[in-house]
Order: C-alpha cells, then structure tokens, then sequence
C-alpha cells in the first residue's frame, strides 16, 4: 500500500548524456494515489513501458527519484520494491503446479509453509483458480495463466502496486472482458494502486479511473475518461482518444473568432494573448460537427464517404486540403456532395503548439 | 481426389533404390552372411549357424570375454563423459554473453574443437600428452605427478576422458546456449520480481526450458562416444593392455588384425543393435514428450499458440556404420 511519486524522472536507453530529445522516458513529474486505478495509454514506442519498468525497478532511471510513500527507492532492486508485475506474455513456471506457482515468491522470501498454504488458498479462491491448484500449470489456457501471473503479485501482502504491461494481448476477445472485470472487482476489493499499460483505448478508458496518456515520452495529459474527452490537453490526446479522432485544422484565432480558410468560426471564450509565432490550431471533435445543407454562413464542405456506425453515422469531408469527420443527422443527405459544418462553439478548442489554450471568459 | 496413375513413375525411384541397395542393403546382409560362417582364408566358408553369436554373449570364451570387457569399458567412458560434459555445458552456456560483439567471439572459440577432425585431436592430445616432448606431459611431471598414459591405466583413461570433454564440451554448451536464448526476458523480470534466487531462476526457468535440448544433447554424445574410435586408437592404441580397448578398437582387432570375419560380423552386429535400440528409446522419449504436449493442446482449445517448441524431435539417427 503506497503512494508513489516520480519526482523529475527520465530514462535513457543511451545513458544519462544522450541528446535530450532521444531520451524514451523524458523528465516527469507525477503522483499515482494510493489505490487508484491507472491507465497508461500511448502508442507502441511512446515510452509506457519504460515507465513501468523504472517503476517496477527492471530499469534504473537515468535521472530523477521514484518515491514509495515518500521514501526514495530509486536504487531499490526489483525484489526489494513491494511490486506486481504482470507481463504482457503470461510468465509461468513450466515445471510447477499452480499452487506452487502462486507459493513460489513466498518461498523465495522464506514465508512458513503454514503460512504459504494459507495465502496460495485465499488467492486461489479469488481468482477462481482453486479448481487447478494441483494440475501442471503449462496445461492451463492463457487468460488463467494470466491470472496465475497476477495471483503470483497478489499472493504477497505487502504489495504496493501492481503493474500490468499490455495483460490481454494473448487473450480472446471474449475473455478479455471477463478478465478485466475480474480486475475491476480486485481492485475494488483489495485497495490496491493499479497501473494498467495499454495502446487500447477502450481498455484504458474501461479499466481506469485516471488515464495517463503519454506521446513521444512525454506524459501529455492524465485525467478521467470524460476529462480527456471533453478537454484534451495535447493534440495528440485528441486525435489519439476517440473515434474518429478529433479534427485539428490550422486556423487564424483573434479574439472570439477563428479563421479557417477564409471562413469565420465563432468561439466561446476570448484568445487575446495567443503566444506569437506559434503553430495555431483548433481541434473539435466530430460528434460536435454537424453536416447540414450548404447556407451561407457556414463552412463549405465536400463529402467524401459516410460511415454508418449503426447508432451514429460519421461524414468524412474535405475542406481544402483538410480532411474532417463530422456528424451526420440521420435525415442527412446530399445531391451534389457538397454539405455546410455546423460547429458547436462551446466545444471547440485552440491550440498553440499542439498544446491546449485556455481562452478568457 | 483424382489422381493420375502412371506407372512409369517408380523409374524416377529406382536410381535410388539401387544406391541404397548397394551401399547398405547388400554390405549390411553380407555382414549377416558372414556373422554365420566361419572361414580359414583361401575364401572358403563352412557354415557356423548362431555359434558366434552364443560365443560373443558367453564370457566365458576368448571371444565373448573381449566383446563384455570392452562394452563395459564403453558404458564406463559414455557415463563417464556424460557426467562431465552435460553439467560442464551448462555451466559454460549459463556464463556465456547474451550480447554484445563478445557473443560472436565465445561462439567462434566454442566452434574450434568441434570443427577439427577426430585424429588430428587424438594426434593434438598424442602429442600434447607425451611426457618427454607434451606441454601437458612434461609440465605435469616437471610438477611432481608420475604422469604417463603409454604405461599407467588411470593415466590413460583421464587422458582420453579429458581429450572428449575438450573436444565435445562445446556441442553440449552451444545447445544449451540456443535453448537459453530461447527464454523471453519476460521470465526472468517475473522471477527478480518474485525475489527468486539465481539457483531458483536456474531451477524453475532456465533447466526446464532446456530439458530438450538437454535431452538432444545426451543423445548425440551417448550416441557418439558408444561408437568411439579414432581418438583413443591415435592416443593409446587401446593400451596400456587392454584397459581402453573399446568396442569398435575391439572389432578392428578382429576383423582386420585377426582376419576372423565371422566373429567380426557377429560383434558388429551386436554392436549395431544396441546403438539401435538405445536410438529407439531416446527417440520415443522424446516423441512421447511431444504427443504429451500436442494432447494437451488439443483437450484445451483456448491455448495460447505455443513460441514453437525448442526443437523437434531428431527423425531416428542413423548410426555409423559397422566399421567390418
């Protein structure tokens, strides 16, 4: 049980002076609650891995301290930190049952046998393992070898935090469900910090209560589901959450107005003090575009091809060079392919360098 | 299916069948032929039926004697290098780089021994072991030890032990090293995780995943060193005495020194089938842990798709062939 904060942490695969921008992990700086239930979310290559890693202690980080309830265990082996970790491969000892695959880190550690028996039976009751306790655990299907992985954290109870590293890639989609539910209900039921590494969105958003996402070893935004929604802080949490993703479109913005291709936008809030020289956007998503009949006033458009997602159907059109999703009523339809954007002011953010602006009242 | 029948086709095997009939099926029932008959030279043969085969099983005799006191001696020196050379293996194969330019370097000096002909290295180790003129020889009597393989048994016998465990201690290593290799890094981050010991990652990760290269590797060298020859015949000639005559020296002696063909066909053939038959039972053991796992497979259809096993099960080897 701990909090655990990362205080100006950055890694290196190539030491501690490579060039600053090859950096996997670039310096951050956060805190993960005691109990919460995390959801590290990026892209292949983005660096969640590496994070979770320097956190499990697999990697030293090049610079900056982990802090375990404010104790610094930055230098801490991996045994010594009170982690889980279940790998995105399930990790299980060939030659073991699945009780001795569960009992084998309280061995380790020199646990009583009494004792051992004891917690092996609690942690197989609670993963539904108790009817495989005494078979080979090689015999067993992936998404229960997953669950001896996990049982293999649980079993200790002084765990911190367990960390998950892409948990259901082998799995069926159909047990995928069942076994994040089955973490849902653990996490509910044993208070325990879960850090949950993913590139599906859907994953993270079902999993979590604060999604983490990270671009380009950065951690761009970390908030609930409904904040990344509504408010994305970085472009790429747009474009990245979401589907389709958020429509970005380089505009000119002064004050309650942007101009897109010679056409006026309204906007909810002011941008007086725009930072000068940067790259300015607007990002909206498309559930808050509308296609409608050409009128003058609104945004022309040529419709390329409508997705029909059964309950909402999606309009890929092209404003220039731009191409954009938006939302297409169910009455709509167009003759001659071309249609007017409605956009919803309310919802329609201005970035300065791919990061959000927070305009004036 | 339809399938077109042309009988024709069995000319395309028939170049086949006559090379295999006369480099195996006729040599091999000439071996039978002659294992039944006895002969005095000027190629005159009088019929003996079973009477060498009683002989070679009986101690007894000149013959039968021979034959058990070199099987012993066989079985003696394949346990003997088996117990050296597998843990030996693994050893070397557990210290060995994971990368870096410096695996390429260990696998090129682990390749040497194995790349140089059988007497050469029966002649390197002749040479090496010579009291008089061998760095090992000279230096080890220069340090006090009465070393000498031409006249002492023990001598003999470590000589030749050390010359197969410096010549195929390699092998074993270089499988193991391939099943090593074969873990995912996954399996040792769980176990650092799991605070497991480095005897406990060996243990539960590192031996099970190499049980059948292991098994592979016992194979090949139980195979190799039984049907031993031209390193201990280049090293001591058999001697001193007797006391590393091995089987196959044993059927030289007869069939080419002693000219006794029948007695040399009977023992070859002996000779052959045990190799045969300790063939047979390494391949079901190995076949059989495969179905194992296939069994499994096919009762639980939601398994993971298995990283391909290490390695298949080796089609039956063939052993050398008889040396009459």
């Amino acid at each position: 049980m701990a909090r655990i904060d990362l205080v100006d942490l950055a890694h290196s695969y190539g030491g501690n002076d490579a060039p600053r921008e090859s950096f996997a992990l670039k310096p951050v700086t956060m805190t993960w609650r005691q109990g919460g239930a995390y959801a590290l979310l990026g892209p292949s290559g983005c660096g969640k891995t590496t994070l979770l890693n320097v956190i499990s202690g697999i990697i030293t980080p090049s610079r900056g301290k982990i802090l375990f309830d404010g104790k610094d265990i930055t230098l801490l082996s991996t045994q010594k930190r009170n982690i889980a970790q279940v790998f995105q491969f399930p990790v299980i000892y060939d030659t073991m049952t699945v009780g001795q695959n569960l009992a084998f880190p309280l061995k380790n550690r020199g646990v009583p046998k009494a004792d051992i028996d004891r917690r092996v039976a609690e942690i197989g009751r609670l993963l539904d393992l108790e009817p495989y306790l005494n078979r080979k655990a090689t015999r067993l299907t992936a998404d229960a070898k997953q669950k001896i992985s996990l049982g293999r954290g649980l079993v200790r109870n002084d765990v911190a935090a367990v960390l998950f590293d892409e948990p259901l890639t082998v799995i069926d989609p159909e047990l995928k469900w069942q076994l994040r539910s089955k973490l849902k209900a653990l996490h509910r039921e044993l208070d325990l910090t879960m850090i949950y590494v993913t590139h599906d969105q859907t994953e993270a958003l079902t999993f979590a209560d604060t999604v983490v996402v990270m671009h380009d070893g950065r951690v761009v935004q970390s908030g609930t589901p409904a904040e990344l929604f509504d408010k994305p802080a970085h472009t790429f949490v747009g474009y990245f959450i979401g589907s389709p993703g958020m429509n970005i479109l380089p505009a000119e913005v002064r004050g309650r107005e942007a101009k897109v291709g010679g056409h006026v936008i309204a906007l909810n809030r002011s941008y007086d003090n725009l930072p000068a020289g940067a790259k300015i956007e607007i990002g909206v998503r498309p559930e808050f575009v509308e296609v409608v009949a050409p009128a003058p006033g609104l945004l022309t458009a040529k419709i390329e091809r409508i997705d029909d997602l059964g309950r909402i159907r999606f309009a890929r059109v092209r404003v220039g060079d731009a191409k954009l999703a938006a939302r297409a009523p169910g009455s709509f339809t167009s003759a001659d392919g071309s249609a007017g954007l409605k956009f919803d002011p309310s919802h329609v953010h201005v970035y300065a360098d791919s990061l959000l602006v927070e305009g004036a009242a | 299916m339809d399938k077109t029948v042309n009988q024709k086709a069995w000319f395309l095997v028939l170049p086949v069948f006559l090379v295999v009939a006369f480099s195996a099926v006729l040599p091999l029932m000439t071996v039978v032929n002659y294992s039944m008959q006895d002969t005095f030279g000027n190629n005159q043969f009088f019929w003996n039926g079973v009477g060498w085969f009683k002989e070679l099983l009986d101690p007894s005799t000149d013959l039968g004697g021979r034959f058990l006191a070199s099987l012993g001696r066989n079985l003696f020196f394949s346990l003997a290098i088996l117990a050296i050379e597998v843990p030996l293996g693994i050893v070397v194969a557990l210290s060995m780089p994971r990368e870096g330019w410096t695996v390429a370097a260990c696998l090129v000096v682990l390749a040497l021994p194995l790349l140089i002909p059988w007497n050469v290295v029966g002649t390197i180790w002749q040479i090496f072991g010579r009291p008089d003129i061998g760095l090992l020889g000279y230096v080890l009597n220069a340090m006090g030890f009465d070393y000498n393989y031409v006249s002492n048994d023990v001598d003999a016998w470590v000589t030749v032990i050390v010359m197969d465990v410096w010549h195929w201690t390699s092998l074993v290593a270089l499988l193991c090293y391939a099943g090593l290799k074969s873990i995912p890094e996954a399996y040792y981050q769980a176990a650092q995780i799991d605070g497991a010991s480095r005897w406990a990652v060996f243990k539960a990760i590192q031996l099970p995943k190499m049980n059948r290269v292991l098994l592979i590797a016992v194979l090949l060298r139980f195979m190799d060193s039984f049907m031993i020859y031209t390193e201990p015949f280049v090293v001591t000639g058999g001697g001193p005495g007797n006391s590393t005559t091995f089987v196959s020296i044993e059927l030289v002696k007869i069939a080419l020194g002693q000219f006794d063909l029948g007695k040399a066909a009977a023992l070859s053939l002996v000779y052959n089938l045990i190799i045969l038959i300790v063939c047979w039972i390494f391949y079901t053991v190995m076949t059989n842990a495969g179905v194992e796992r296939k069994v499994q497979a096919e009762s639980e259809p939601a398994v993971e798709p298995k990283p391909s096993a290490a390695l298949k099960p080796v089609p039956a080897l063939k052993p050398r062939e008889g040396v009459a």
